[in-house]
C-alpha cells in the first residue's frame, strides 16, 4: 500500500511554474492555496495580482482573479470587496507593485479599513524588469540601477511599508515573515491563515509581508540567497507580528 | 416618466445615473463637475446595494471602478480635465479588459492646471483613444440638461452591450446650468444584462479571469482585431446628430454641445436676416456621425465648424467630408464663451456669395 504525504494544492492549477529556482513566489503560492483549501473558501476568492513576476498568478491560482495595472491593486480589491462584501478578496503583490508606484493606493485602502488581504512580497528588488533598485532594497545592496550599490544619501532608504501601515487605524492584522526556512515556511503559512481569518471575520485590513529570495537578481546561489535573508534583510526588516488588534480568531 | 424638475446638468448627471442603475462611484474633487461627486454621496449612501467612494486621486478612483465593474456593477467616475488625464490608465485598462463603465467629462480649459471656465479642448483625448494602445471610447456630447438625462441611460446600455467604457462629454456651463428634465424611470437593477464574465468567486463553475497581459503576439493581435471590429460595428449601429433647417442651408454650421447651443441662436437669427443656415449637432462624437455629415453634404452646402477649442472635431469633419464641400473654421480656446451675435457675425462672414 503507498500512502501520498505530499501533493499539489487543490486550488494551484496543473500547470509549471515560471518562477526562477529558489524564488520564493512558488512557496508563497504553495501557502495561500493550501490556505484556500483549508478555509473552505476557493469558492467565494478573489486575487488580484501585480504587475511584476507574479503577475502570471492567475495561471497558477484556482480561483478567480482580476488583473490590476500595477500598483493599482488596493483599489481594484476595494472595487471588487465593495460590490461583493462577502467575497474573500485578496492582492498580491510585489514590493515595486505596492510600495512605490501603488503607495498611494495601498495606505489608503489599509486606511479606510477595506476588508481585504494583501500578501506583498519583498524581494527588495525589481525581479520581472531585471533587478532594478526596489523600495525595499537595503542600503549597500547592488541593483542594476544602484550599480555600486544603495547610496540612502543618493537613492533614498529602504521603505518599511508594513511598519508606516501599522501606525494607522485601518489595519487590523500585520506580520512579516519569510519563506526561508521550513520553521519559518510554518510561521508564514500560520500568518497568511490569519490573514484570511481577519476578512471572513469582517474585522478589516490584513497584510503579510513575505520577505522572498530572488537568486537570479541577487546573483546568489539559492541557499545563500536564504542566509541572506537571514543575516541582512532581517535587520531591516525584523521578522514577527507588527499588529494585532484582532479578536477571537 | 416622472413630473418636471428644475435640476443642474451636474445634478442630472447623477440622478440619471441612479435611475440606470448605477450602483457604484467613486471620484476626486475638481471643480467645476463637484456637484456630481456630492450628489452621489448622497444617493449611493441612500441605496442598500450603493457604494460611494471619495477615493485618494484620480488614479485610485478609476481603478476601483475597474474592480467594480469585474465584480459586476454598473459603474461611473466624474472629473474635470486634467482629472480625466491622470485617469487614463484605467481607460487604457478598462478598455482592454472590456469592462463597462461611465466616465464623466466636465471639461474645463487647459492644457495644463488651465482654469474653471467651459472649454471643449479635449476633444481629441476623448474621441481618440487618450490612453495608450488601440481604442476607442464611445463619447456622447448632449447639449442640455434633458438629453444629458437621456444619455447618462443610453451610456449605461452602451457600456454594457459593448463592454467598453462611455464618455459623457460636457463643459463647465452645462455641468453648472439649471434647466427643467424629466427623468427616466428607476430601473430595478435585477433586470439589468447579465455578465457571465465578471468574477465573484467560482462557485458551481470553473475559476475565470480577467485580464489585458497578452504576451502571446499572436493573441493580443486577435484581441486588438476584436475590438477594432467591435468599434466598426459601433459605427454602423450608434451614430446620432441633430439636424436643425439644413434641408434648404447654404451654410450649416457643425457644433456640438454648449456651442450648438450658441448656434442654434445664431442661425435663429440668420434666418430672420434671410440668411439660409443651419446647424449640425453631433451628439455621439465618437463615433463621428459622419453618415450624417455626409447627408446634409449633398445639399450643397458649405460648413462653419464651431468650438470652444482651437479646432479638434474640424479634423473629423474634414475625414468625414473628405475634400466634397468648403469648410470654414471658428474656434475660441481656454475658457470664453462665444455669444450668438458672434456666432450669427460669423455666418454672415462666411455664408456663400
Amino acid at each position: 500500500m503507498s500512502e501520498t504525504v505530499f501533493s499539489k494544492p487543490k486550488y494551484l492549477k496543473d500547470a509549471v511554474f515560471h518562477y526562477c529556482p529558489g524564488c520564493g513566489h512558488g512557496i508563497t503560492h504553495r501557502l495561500v492555496a493550501e490556505v484556500i483549501e483549508e478555509l473552505g473558501i476557493a469558492d467565494k476568492s478573489i486575487c488580484v495580482p501585480p504587475a511584476g513576476c507574479a503577475v502570471l498568478a492567475y495561471d497558477y491560482f484556482d480561483i478567480d482573479v482580476g488583473e490590476a495595472a500595477h500598483g493599482r491593486g488596493a483599489a481594484v480589491a476595494t472595487g471588487i470587496k465593495r460590490v461583493l462584501p462577502d467575497r474573500v478578496v485578496f492582492t498580491y503583490q510585489g514590493d515595486g507593485d505596492m510600495a512605490a508606484i501603488g503607495t498611494a493606493e495601498t495606505i489608503h485602502a489599509a486606511n479606510r479599513g477595506e476588508k481585504i488581504t494583501t500578501i506583498f512580497i519583498n524581494n527588495g528588488t525589481y525581479g520581472m524588469t531585471g533587478g532594478q533598485m526596489a523600495p525595499t532594497t537595503l542600503a549597500g545592496q547592488r541593483s542594476t540601477t544602484t550599480p555600486g550599490g544603495r547610496t540612502p544619501s543618493r537613492d533614498g532608504n529602504p521603505l518599511r511599508m508594513s511598519e508606516m501601515l501599522a501606525l494607522l487605524d485601518g489595519p487590523v492584522y500585520i506580520e512579516r515573515v519569510s519563506v526561508t526556512s521550513p520553521k519559518n515556511i510554518r510561521a508564514a503559512k500560520k500568518a497568511i491563515k490569519k490573514a484570511f481569518q481577519v476578512q471572513i471575520s469582517n474585522q478589516g485590513y490584513s497584510l503579510v509581508e513575505v520577505l522572498s529570495p530572488c537568486p537570479t537578481n541577487w546573483k546568489m546561489s539559492p541557499v545563500d540567497s536564504c542566509k541572506w535573508i537571514d543575516e541582512y534583510m532581517t535587520k531591516t526588516f525584523p521578522i514577527g507580528v507588527i499588529k494585532d488588534n484582532t479578536e477571537n480568531l | 416618466m416622472t413630473e418636471k424638475v428644475l435640476m443642474s446638468g451636474n445634478h442630472v448627471i447623477g440622478e440619471a445615473a441612479v435611475r440606470a442603475g448605477c450602483r457604484f462611484y467613486a471620484g476626486y474633487p475638481i471643480t467645476p463637475q463637484n456637484e456630481l461627486t456630492e450628489y452621489m454621496a448622497g444617493a449611493m449612501n441612500k441605496l442598500d446595494d450603493g457604494t460611494f467612494i471619495q477615493a485618494e486621486s484620480e488614479i485610485a478612483a478609476i481603478n476601483m471602478l475597474i474592480g467594480a465593474s469585474m465584480a459586476g456593477a454598473r459603474v461611473m467616475t466624474s472629473s474635470s480635465s486634467p482629472g480625466v488625464s491622470l485617469k487614463q490608465e484605467g481607460i487604457s485598462f478598462l478598455s482592454a479588459l472590456e469592462l463597462p463603465a461611465v466616465i464623466v467629462n466636465c471639461m474645463r480649459g487647459g492644457p495644463g492646471l488651465g482654469n474653471i471656465a467651459p472649454s471643449q479642448g479635449d476633444y481629441f483625448q476623448a474621441t481618440k483613444g487618450g490612453g495608450h494602445g488601440d481604442y476607442k471610447n464611445i463619447v456622447l456630447g448632449p447639449a442640455s440638461g434633458q438629453e444629458l438625462a437621456e444619455v447618462v441611460t443610453k451610456a449605461f446600455d452602451y457600456a454594457d452591450k459593448y463592454r467598453m467604457p462611455v464618455f459623457i462629454l460636457l463643459d463647465g456651463m452645462m455641468g453648472q446650468m439649471m434647466e427643467p428634465v424629466v427623468f427616466p424611470e428607476f430601473r430595478d437593477v435585477k433586470t439589468l444584462p447579465e455578465r457571465p464574465w465578471k468574477i465573484d468567486g467560482a462557485k458551481g463553475r470553473p475559476s475565470q479571469v480577467i485580464k489585458s497581459l497578452l504576451l502571446d503576439v499572436s493573441v493580443e493581435e486577435a484581441h486588438n482585431w476584436k475590438l477594432f471590429n467591435r468599434y466598426e460595428a459601433i459605427k454602423e449601429e450608434i451614430q446620432m446628430a441633430e439636424t436643425y433647417k439644413t434641408e434648404d442651408a447654404r451654410l450649416t454650421v457643425i457644433a456640438y454641445g454648449t456651442a450648438a447651443r450658441i448656434a442654434k441662436g445664431a442661425v435663429d437669427r440668420a434666418r430672420k436676416e434671410g440668411l439660409k443656415a443651419g446647424l449640425l449637432r453631433p451628439v455621439t462624437l465618437w463615433p463621428f456621425p459622419e453618415k450624417y455629415i455626409q447627408e446634409t453634404a449633398k445639399n450643397n452646402t458649405e460648413f462653419l465648424v464651431f468650438e470652444m477649442s482651437t479646432g479638434q472635431m474640424l479634423e473629423d469633419v474634414k475625414l468625414s467630408l473628405n475634400g466634397s464641400n468648403k469648410i470654414h473654421f471658428y474656434g475660441r480656446p481656454g475658457g470664453p464663451v462665444s455669444t450668438p451675435v458672434e456666432i450669427f457675425e460669423e455666418i454672415k462672414k462666411h455664408y456663400p456669395e
